[in-house]
């Protein structure tokens, strides 16, 4: 690649006004924030609105879930992600292992209920991965059901290659993020 | 010059302590990275400038930025020029077939009252002594880009037979990256030379994917989250108003719009069960239609231009791969066979080719590829390890798409023969998943 000139067009401007506060919209624009699994969403979204867009922290709930894997790695039950090959999603016999303690577990508690967070790595295309993050959910999902687990005990959802734990763009990275949260 | 606007927005924002998310743009810079001097070499004169103040755009350098990025012109060096004319009667042609320009672009500028305009601009023939093309236009400053940007579009017409597609719009999502960890989304618009930003949507933590334009270029459809725990849903936004809407409730998960080139219906991907598969949505009246029935995943639809075929990807055979299927349904074709891996396919404008994401199987990883129907070649046109997300320019002569420079997300744009590349990338944060609009 041979470097042929650089043309600046548009300078900064982004920083400056990214920390204003939000009192009033313009006419084409929509702001949406995700607070569901904050406990504090009205505190969060007055917050918002008096000392700008970055002082939320929505994502409480699922690091407490991943923090708590670590307890006890030898119960399957402490382990809440499923990991899974590139581009597949088959179980490993390990996963099936903890797929069964955690479908053991919901079907001797009925009322509790749990949500498969379906995740991929980057490589291949975004939709494609929505899809992959889903069919990841799923397996895991007719697994607990065919072991009893109430199907509307059980909701899937995917987020494809959107939320990454691992940033890195390899083999290690990638392993992390082609997964399943079990998220009680 | 643009020191100078910068510097004006830069004051008028620190003066207003109280200020809009909706004004914090998030501002792209265009790096040209690869350019070949096998274009037609044009020159472009500065255009006069006849008023009191200083000009509030340079037209000469928006337009030669455009037609240097079409990968067509070579543009010649404005040092060379024996003579600087800015209108006809002060040319010699002599003085431009010395430097071998086959065109030549004069105009001027003239400050006709406050904020009121007159560009002018002519396209001269240098060997055949004569004009192509003239036009004049009466604008407002803010429009003199949108002015520059027509005359690009005049002359790429008249000097290659293809309407031009610099007087259009994109629409991308940036990501940024909290310190807290929070990721933040936005949805933008903006000329298709990454100017004026616009943002239409924000969210936190809830990602944004896979725009598309609405053939008027009033509506974006797109793909997001309503909450942490329902799954990727499709809105339709009127950009211009911001209302917005889902579309008609359906069991699962939907996401992967496309609208049909008459803007009638949507085809979209619906996961429900565990099986992912095509559906088309009439826009008005919420109807939906499923088109594949497959265990396998079927997504990323895309229509003909002619609206009779959607092509899609899915991985019935292992991997994915290129299929097409009538807009009524019926028999699936297997398109693409060579390589690892094909993805998000969609059509140029004439239904010919077909442009993709593609794994070819050497361990390089993803590039984007073009693919004739007629013959099933493909050649490919970049050299990242994960490209992804090309759109064609709605003249078919550019594909912008989504790469990596080292670890940043930026996008850049490839002229369709691949001779020019160009890097757009945000001062901070994430830019990926472009779409071109079909008109402004």
């Amino acid at each position: 690649m041979r470097r042929f000139g650089t043309v600046f067009l548009v300078l900064f401007l982004g920083v400056v006004l990214a920390g204003c506060a939000a009192t009033k919209k313009k006419g084409g624009e929509v702001e949406v924030e995700d607070a569901t699994i904050s406990d504090t969403t009205d505190a969060a979204s007055t917050d918002a609105a008096s000392s700008g867009i970055s002082s939320e922290d929505t994502t409480a709930g699922e690091i407490i879930a991943i923090s708590e894997d670590s307890t006890d790695l030898d119960d399957p039950l402490g382990q809440r992600v499923i990991y899974f090959d590139f581009d597949s999603s088959n179980l490993t016999p390990e996963a099936q292992r903890v797929v069964e303690a955690h479908a053991q577990y919901l079907a001797g508690n009925p009322g509790m209920a749990v949500v498969l967070e379906g995740h991929a790595d980057e490589r291949g295309t975004r939709e494609y991965n929505l899809a992959l993050g889903e069919h990841r959910a799923n397996t895991v999902n007719e697994i607990l059901q065919g072991l009893g687990v109430a199907p509307d005990a059980i909701r899937t959802i995917s987020y494809g290659e959107e939320r990454p734990v691992s940033m890195g763009q390899d083999e290690s990275a990638w392993s992390l993020n082609r997964r399943v949260e079990i998220l009680y | 010059m643009r020191r100078i606007v910068a510097g004006m927005l830069l004051a008028l924002s620190a003066g207003c302590v109280v200020l809009l998310p909706t004004s914090a743009f998030a501002a792209l810079t265009i790096e040209i990275t690869q350019g070949e001097g096998s274009g037609t070499p044009i020159a472009a004169v500065p255009f006069r400038w006849h008023g009191d103040t200083e000009p509030p755009e340079d037209i000469r350098a928006i337009i030669a930025a455009d037609l240097h990025r079409s990968g067509r012109f070579d543009l010649l060096p404005a040092a060379d020029f024996l003579s600087k004319p800015s209108e006809i009667t002060e040319v010699r042609y002599k003085d431009w077939r010395l430097i071998k320009a086959e065109a030549l672009v004069i105009g001027r500028v003239i400050e006709k009252g406050p904020d009121q305009f007159e560009v002018s601009f002519q396209l001269l023939d240098v060997y055949r002594e004569r004009i192509k093309v003239g036009l004049r236009f009466s604008v407002s400053a803010a429009q003199l880009r949108q002015v520059a940007h027509q005359i690009s579009d005049r002359i790429f017409y008249e000097m290659t037979g293809v309407r031009g597609a610099f007087d259009t719009r994109i629409a991308y999502v940036t990501m940024n990256q909290q310190d807290n960890g929070d990721r933040l989304y936005r949805l933008m618009v903006a000329d298709s030379d990454g100017h004026d930003p616009q943002q239409i949507l924000q969210t936190t933590n809830l990602p944004v994917l896979s725009p598309a334009w609405s053939p008027n270029g009033e509506w974006l459809a797109y793909v997001s989250f309503s909450n942490a725990t329902s799954g990727a849903n499709i809105w339709l936004q009127d950009i211009n108003s911001g209302n917005r809407r889902t579309i008609a409730q359906v069991e699962g998960a939907a996401s992967a719009p496309a609208w049909s080139p008459d803007g009638k219906w949507l085809a979209l991907t619906i996961s429900a069960k565990g099986n992912t598969d095509i559906y088309v949505l009439q826009v008005a009246s919420g109807d939906i239609r499923q088109l594949t029935r497959h265990p396998a995943i079927d997504t990323e639809p895309a229509w003909s231009p002619d609206g009779r075929h959607l092509v899609f990807t899915s991985d019935r055979s292992g991997r994915p791969q290129i299929y097409r299927i009538g807009r009524n349904g019926g028999e699936v074709e297997r398109l693409t066979r060579g390589g690892k891996e094909n993805a998000r396919a969609s059509y140029d404008p004439s239904g010919k080719r077909l442009v993709m994401v593609t794994n070819r199987g050497t361990g390089a990883g993803y590039q984007i590829g073009v693919f004739s129907l007629a013959s099933g070649e493909m050649e490919l046109l970049t050299d990242g390890t994960l490209d992804e997300s090309p759109t064609f320019s709605p003249n078919g002569a550019m594909i912008l798409y989504a790469t990596r420079l080292g670890r940043d997300g930026v996008l850049a744009a490839v002229s369709a023969d691949g001779r020019v590349r160009q890097i757009l990338k945000m001062h901070d944060g994430e830019v990926r998943e472009p779409a071109w609009a079909a008109s402004r």
